[in-house]
């Protein structure tokens, strides 16, 4: 992925900015989704994961694949903003990853996709 | 005329988190759009793209009062477990609607892809909020930047649409019910 290096401390006007940081936004925004289907399809397709992520007995699985696809999120957005900050991203690249997790949010939340995934 | 406090919890995560977020979504498409269209005519004033940013920031508090109020309130109501015995399922939605196979796909699909897929939308909206808010009238000017808030900004609302209309139907069928009533007004008997 090419990158290109911003000094710091330029001008205040928007205009300026690297993309960096919205880089950065935009693929955990798609880490994050993803992490919500990959978890929502791993707590249903394993009790033992399932029991894992029952965090909050009330809510259930659903606390744990929540809480856990959030701090994942978070973490991911926190460190690409740190690596990308000042820098210029290839955008195209980045759209394609974020889209692509978006899908496989919607995809492995949907149960009848699930169970095709799991044989059932 | 009375209501009982799940009731009124619930309605407020449905319609008054849930609706006002889809109600809201209009408005800001169309400004992202409108912003960002090629040949656009004008430019958005800073004034105006700080309500803009105060209207995404706002949508993106109701989609997460809409997920936690969901998750945390009103589903534990939901998928309640009745006690052994316990022949009237009216106040337990889950078991209701897996106590017959004409409604227990409400439950299996309906309520299984509700409770995952309307998280998509708050993280979403969250970054379209930042995105918009930090780069301001920038967003006009590359192209795959605005396709990905636009793109994502869409993902919000159709996870939102899936929630709601299966949270509608679900209400339809099981509603959640049960906890203290509350007397709004009374009429002659």
């Amino acid at each position: 992925m090419s990158t290109t290096q911003y000094g710091r401390g330029g001008g205040t006007d928007e205009e300026a900015l690297p993309n960096g940081p919205a880089a950065a936004a935009i693929l955990a925004a798609g880490i994050g989704c993803g992490a919500v289907g990959v978890l929502s399809f791993a707590g249903d397709a394993s009790d033992s994961i399932g029991r894992m992520l029952n965090i909050y007995n009330p809510t259930g699985t659903l606390s744990g694949v929540t809480t856990v696809a959030i701090i994942v999120w978070l973490v991911a957005w926190l460190v690409l903003h740190r690596m990308w900050r000042t820098r210029a991203i290839a955008m195209g690249g980045i759209n394609v990853a974020a889209f692509t997790l978006l899908l496989v949010g919607f995809l492995l939340t949907f149960p009848p996709f699930m169970d095709l995934l799991q044989g059932k | 005329m009375e209501i009982s406090t799940r009731d009124l919890l619930t309605v407020l995560h449905g319609m008054g988190f849930g609706a006002l977020f889809m109600l809201a979504f209009s408005g800001a498409m169309a400004e992202l759009y409108r912003m960002s269209a090629v040949g656009a005519p004008t430019q958005p004033s800073s004034r105006g793209q700080t309500l803009l940013a105060c209207y995404l920031i706002g949508m993106a508090v109701l989609a997460w009062l809409t997920v936690f109020s969901g998750a945390y309130i009103v589903y534990p109501w939901y998928r309640a477990v009745p006690p052994a015995g316990v022949t009237d399922l009216a106040e337990y939605p889950r078991r209701l609607l897996l106590s017959s196979g004409r409604t227990s796909e409400w439950h299996n699909v309906g309520m299984e892809w509700k409770e995952h897929v309307s998280w998509l939308a708050p993280i979403a909206m969250t970054m379209v909020a930042y995105v918009t808010l930090k780069y301001r009238r920038a967003i006009t000017r590359p192209r795959r930047m605005r396709t990905a808030v636009l793109g994502f900004a869409v993902a919000a609302f159709i996870a939102t649409g899936i929630a709601g209309a299966f949270g509608a139907f679900l209400n339809k069928y099981a509603p959640v019910r049960g906890g203290a009533v509350i007397i709004l007004m009374e009429g002659e008997t």
